[in-house]
């Protein structure tokens, strides 16, 4: 399958008075056509700036975007996401890449129908006509599993229920028919059981769209269930990325294996702690010449506080950023 | 898996399937009004006075200006003295109190309609490109703004009067112009709120320009607040008109304003004290009415606060 979005080296720093922070340090990654990524990592690991730069809605000042580059392949032409000039950036925002936000209460205009809403971007990206946009709206609504789509059309954000609104989101975000779809942690702000109906939508809209999904979160059993592969972020790197069952199973990164210690299940009978990683994570701030998270490593040891871990091959399509060889035991011969 | 549940069947048990009537939305703002009484009585207040405005020349017994010396500081009617043909009385050229103050209200509606309309839009634009833009553009703009405000707001109303010379005109541009700050003020503080909403942030990320952001996302949002702002800034304006006139700095001294009898009357204050207190009466009544109603849109433009009463 052919990869839709290659990055590569991506870098972020926000200069703020307090310093430069570095948020994104030399991110890559790749998703390929039709392919569900899962983003993990905790709060400030850099998930969100990541996709935010990509499509330049980084706020700038203070935010910079000091390298790398996003390869964005549409219609069969590959064009870097980080030249392109913002007049092009708003074509492919909407149009070529949809968004869908955490917070479904905030993201729609409480003044305007959700009819309206979805409309606006047809009209905007697909050159159509207000009725062809408007009937089309009523089909994104169905197929969103929102009943009664004509009679919805005219109601008013305040009149759904979150969960409701969260479809009214996607639906705007797959409007135009987009080769990828960026989930911003889209149930975090949902009840659970909703949660499960919205993962249950995107898992549709995958199989009938064929849509690429970058679906960002820190909850690690969601992307389960969801992501063909995950990617792990931790201090704006990538610690590991692996295919999803690889990763639940084989863990590289001690990081990694502190989150899935983290998680709990519902198969252990017996009562236990939820094990949690000890530390906090890295002071941006500060430019960092070792592995982020040597501090809170029970593995480290001289070299990962000598220099930065970059990603080594450790398995069919796995990588993780670590030196430390759990399997052997001991540091990795590189 | 079962297939997804059938609809929902049309009927009273959907919320949104419910048409509303014209009559039913009349009945709702009854409602939001039925609960607030001071708001039900700005309105009727505020109702009266824009009646009178309009209907002056039906409603008034007398023409304003119709001068008769010989039933000169007659006295209203209820008063001793007072005779039933002038309800108010008359003043110090017998001219009939009662039309002279429904003339009145046309001028200082005038004045406060025309200058909320110029400063809300002067306001409006320059808070938003400040609120928007942002940068050097904010802090010039609101320098100026901050400048303006800073001065004594009376003087400098008198400053410009004294220069411009007396006419309604030159009234309703003071009004307008120095009047326009506070406008922009709100404007760019709703502006910045607003910019950083999730819908907004949802707007630029399905690629909306800049054009489609204003006018559909922030200026639709901006329109509450300026509402009620504008009914506060046109009662003051009608406050400071009459202030004006009673300076002898608002409209010439031959129209009927509010200013210019209370002007008038004060010289007659021990001997008939009515003259100048129907005027003052009127600009109580119509100062009253519009503060409670500016209340009343504040708590109902604001879905949060509707909820709350």
């Amino acid at each position: 399958m052919s990869t839709v979005l290659e990055v590569n080296d991506l870098l972020t720093r926000f200069h703020t008075l307090d310093g430069v922070v570095h948020a994104v340090n030399g991110v890559s990654f790749d998703l390929k056509q039709g392919e569900t990524l899962g983003i993990v990592g905790e709060s400030g690991s850099g998930k969100s700036v990541t996709m935010m730069s990509l499509l330049g809605l980084i706020p700038m000042p203070p935010g910079r975007i000091e390298g790398g580059e996003a390869l964005f392949t549409t219609d069969d032409e590959t064009h870097d996401l980080l030249q392109m000039s913002p007049a092009d950036l708003r074509d492919v925002r909407g149009g070529k890449i949809g968004f869908v936000f955490q917070d479904p209460i905030s993201t729609l205009n409480p003044i305007l129908t959700v009819g309206e809403q979805i409309a606006e971007v047809l009209t905007r990206h697909l050159d159509l006509s207000k009725q062809e946009a408007q009937a089309r709206a009523i089909k994104l609504l169905a197929s969103v599993g929102i009943p009664d789509p004509e009679l919805r059309y005219d109601a008013y954000p305040f009149q759904f229920s979150g969960g409701m609104r969260q479809r009214v989101v996607i639906a705007i975000a797959i409007a135009c028919t987009p080769d990828i779809v960026i989930a911003d942690e889209p149930t975090t702000a949902l009840d659970v059981t909703v949660q499960a109906q919205i993962a249950d939508l995107f898992r549709q809209l995958r199989r009938e769209l064929g849509v690429a999904i970058i679906w960002i979160t820190h909850d690690l059993g969601v992307v389960a269930g969801l992501a063909d592969r995950v990617l792990v972020m931790y201090g704006g790197r990538v610690a590991e990325i692996a295919m999803v069952d690889d990763l639940y199973e084989n863990p590289q990164h001690p990081y990694t294996i502190g989150l899935l210690g983290a998680l709990p299940s519902l198969e252990s009978r017996e009562s236990k702690r939820l094990i949690s990683i000890r530390g906090a994570p890295p002071d941006l701030l500060i430019p960092l010449e070792h592995c982020p998270f040597a501090w809170r490593c029970d593995y480290a040891f001289d070299r990962c506080w000598e220099e930065i871990p970059h990603l080594l091959s450790v398995g069919k399509r796995h990588r993780t950023a670590c030196f430390y060889d759990l399997e052997k035991g001991g540091p990795r011969d590189v | 898996m079962a297939s997804r549940e059938t609809t929902p069947k049309r009927g009273a048990d959907s919320l949104l399937d419910v048409e509303r009537t014209f009559w039913d939305r009349l009945a709702y703002l009854g409602r939001l009004f039925g609960r607030d009484r001071s708001g039900l009585m700005g309105a009727v207040l505020f109702l009266i006075v824009v009646v009178a405005a309009l209907f002056a020349p039906l409603i008034a017994p007398y023409e304003p200006l119709e001068q008769n010396l010989r039933d000169a500081k007659l006295p209203p009617a209820w008063a001793e003295g007072g005779s039933r043909a002038h309800l108010f009385g008359t003043d110090n050229l017998g001219r009939d109190i009662f039309s002279r103050i429904l003339y009145g209200t046309r001028v200082s509606l005038t004045v406060g309609f025309f200058g909320v309309l110029i400063a809300s839009s002067l306001g409006l634009v320059f808070g938003a490109i400040a609120g928007y833009i942002g940068g050097r553009v904010d802090s010039t703009i609101m320098g100026i703004v901050n400048l303006i405000l800073s001065l004594p707001y009376l003087l400098f109303v008198v400053v410009i009067a004294a220069i411009l010379g007396r006419s309604l005109l030159n009234v309703i541009l003071i009004f307008g112009i120095t009047d326009a700050p506070i406008f922009a003020r709100t404007t760019r503080g709703e502006v910045l709120r607003i910019r950083n909403s999730g819908y907004v942030e949802s707007a630029v990320s399905a690629g909306a320009r800049w054009g489609r952001i204003v006018f559909d996302h922030i200026i639709p949002n901006l329109i509450g607040p300026l509402i009620t702002l504008g009914t506060f800034e046109m009662s003051r304006m009608i406050f400071y008109e009459a202030g004006l006139g009673f300076l002898g700095l608002s409209v010439p001294p031959s129209v009927p304003s509010w200013g210019n009898m209370l002007s008038a009357g004060r010289q007659y204050l021990t001997s008939s004290p009515w003259i100048a207190t129907f005027p003052g009466l009127a600009i109580v009544f119509t100062s009253l009415g519009m503060n409670l109603l500016g209340d009343w849109l504040r708590d109902v433009l604001d879905p949060r606060m509707r909820r709350a009463r």
